[in-house]
């Protein structure tokens, strides 16, 4: 049964399931609800220390 | 967040990034860069010229090219990139490197000796005949623990990172690491033949045959380009742009979505190399399809590198370290939109086996990695040893027009010399024989091979001058040009 299912549907169909991956990806990334957290981390090497760890 | 909000008094409890080993690392780039350069020169000019060939086994081409592209790749790539990825993790990540000196060190040390042995391998007859990776199974094996400390001193450090999130630059040097290991794994299985009888001990044989062989090695050959070349480099892109010019990335979102399409789609676009050969069509045209998807990340890549500068364009005009970086973009740009193109089946027809490869090959290397590089470079030297500044700006402008100089008449040369190539091969007259010898081929590419060398001396001079400007900056002078304040762009 469970074979059945990943050798006839799921491995066929391994592009379709990346391409999913994909695009739930690029939804999370272009959420409005991410949208000022992400840009956030953009100032990363900005504001960084030039010579000690903190 | 915890380091916008560190205060003076807790810069006690912490430790000093470890920058001894990147100056190592900058300096043997250097040193690399240049002798990569001059032994691809060389190479170039024995086309040109056989007799340069010297009718000496070990200075004919076949033995000194693999001297060539490892030089640059492994050599100066390979120092640029870890240099860089140990500054740059350290310093997004907040924390010093994981192992220490010592460890670091060791890894500096051990990739060079690595270097000198392969390409000493290489002038003595050793290869295993796989492009790019034609050291032996010995030196695969040095290349493979020296690679895992590598990714230890760099997951290490992020492991112990004290800023939460990973900045993508990061994520792309991760990349870069894991699927060099698991590539350099994977295409470097071979039998020694000492286990069959063999008086040498340092020859192997493939563990694979026929196509098999062929696709094993073009899934590497390809990801090298796309994983070492591109995402590597890309890191380099996301840290050095923003950095030097005071902004941040254009869109952190966009550099999320770049960096997925491009892990997604690199890895299926290899058979591209083996168009009309023994290889299934189907797996053909699925490396063609792959292939053009990745305009997707090459577009990406090529607008948050371009934008971050929108509102800064000025510094174009006033800062040629910048100017270094953005035609780095531009480059890449250009050669990941070639790439593709050529992948499709009927132009690949034209152009497959032609100079034309070579010269799409060089805008990326030269156009893309070396350029890009240099900018960090640049950055780097002044940071490192404490200047304010490179010793002189007017000599990054002279190297940076030099080197666009040369690169321009490297690609324009194979361009032209590439496609006539093509079309002369598959030219046939009335009767339908084939209307060129192959000599007459060779013969008419002479010209262009001459124009190509002299492009890729000048990229040597360009070098030259880098290394010059970086001795007087290390020195501690500064060139009259830049006493008076230059720009406000340059800090």
């Amino acid at each position: 049964m469970l074979e059945t299912l990943v050798n006839e549907v799921l491995r066929p169909l391994w592009g379709l399931w990346l391409m999913v991956l994909f695009l739930g990806i690029v939804f999370w990334a272009y959420r409005p609800k991410n949208k000022d957290r992400f840009e956030s981390y953009a100032d990363i090497p900005l504001r960084d220390d030039e010579d000690k760890e903190r | 967040m915890s380091a916008t909000h560190a205060s003076a008094g807790t810069l006690g409890d912490a430790a000093p990034y470890e920058d001894g080993v990147i100056r190592k690392f900058v300096l043997a780039a250097v040193f690399w860069g240049i002798v990569g350069f001059l032994v691809g020169d060389f190479i170039a000019w024995q086309l040109a010229f056989p007799a340069l060939n010297l009718d000496l086994e070990w200075t004919t081409f076949g033995r000194l090219r693999p001297v060539h592209t490892s030089g640059v790749i492994f050599a100066f790539g390979g120092c640029v990139l870890m240099g860089t990825s140990f500054y740059v993790v350290q310093r997004t990540t907040r924390a010093s490197l994981f192992g220490g000196s010592g460890f670091a060190t060791f890894i500096f040390w051990s990739w060079q000796a690595m270097i000198v042995a392969a390409a000493l391998s290489y002038v003595l007859g050793g290869t295993q005949g796989r492009e790019y990776a034609e050291p032996e199974w010995w030196l695969d094996l040095w290349v493979t623990v020296n690679w895992v400390c590598y990714l230890i001193a760099f997951a290490g450090t992020i492991m112990k990172r004290k800023e939460p999130h990973i900045y993508v630059a990061n994520w792309f040097y991760m990349a870069f690491i894991l699927t060099i290991a698991m590539l350099h794994l994977g295409n470097n299985l071979t039998v020694p033949a000492v286990l069959f009888g063999a008086d040498e001990w340092w020859k192997s044989y493939s563990l694979f045959a026929g196509v098999q062989d062929a696709m094993t090695q073009w899934w590497y050959g390809h990801n090298a380009v796309g994983f070492y070349l591109t995402a590597g480099f890309l890191a380099i892109m996301y840290y050095f742009v923003p950095k030097r010019a005071g902004r941040p990335v254009y869109s952190y979102r966009l550099s999320i979505v770049h960096f997925w399409a491009l892990i997604f789609l690199y890895i299926w676009a290899g058979p591209h190399h083996l168009h009309y050969t023994a290889l299934p069509d189907w797996a053909q045209t699925l490396g063609m399809t792959f292939s053009i998807m990745l305009w997707m990340p090459s577009w990406g890549g090529m607008i948050n590198g371009l934008m971050t500068l929108s509102g800064a364009w000025d510094k174009l005009r006033t800062d040629p370290v910048m100017r270094f970086l953005v035609s780095s973009v531009a480059f890449y740009g250009m050669s990941t939109f070639e790439g593709p193109m050529m992948s499709i089946k009927a132009v690949n027809s034209l152009s497959h086996y032609t100079d034309w490869t070579v010269g799409h090959v060089h805008s990326g290397a030269l156009g893309w990695v070396a350029f890009v590089s240099f900018g960090a470079l640049y950055y780097l030297v002044p940071k490192l040893w404490g200047r304010n500044e490179v010793y002189s700006l007017k000599l990054v402008s002279l190297h940076f027009w030099v080197s666009t100089v040369g690169v321009v008449l490297y690609i324009t040369a194979m361009w032209i010399s590439g496609i006539m190539q093509g079309l002369m091969w598959r030219a046939y007259d009335s009767l339908g024989f084939l209307q060129y010898s192959f000599i007459e081929t060779v013969e008419a590419m002479h010209p262009y091979y001459v124009i190509r060398a002299l492009g890729g001396a000048l990229f040597v001079v360009g070098g030259l001058i880098m290394a010059y400007n970086f001795y007087k900056t290390i020195k501690g002078d500064v060139a009259e040009e830049a006493i008076r304040p230059v720009t406000a762009g340059a800090r």
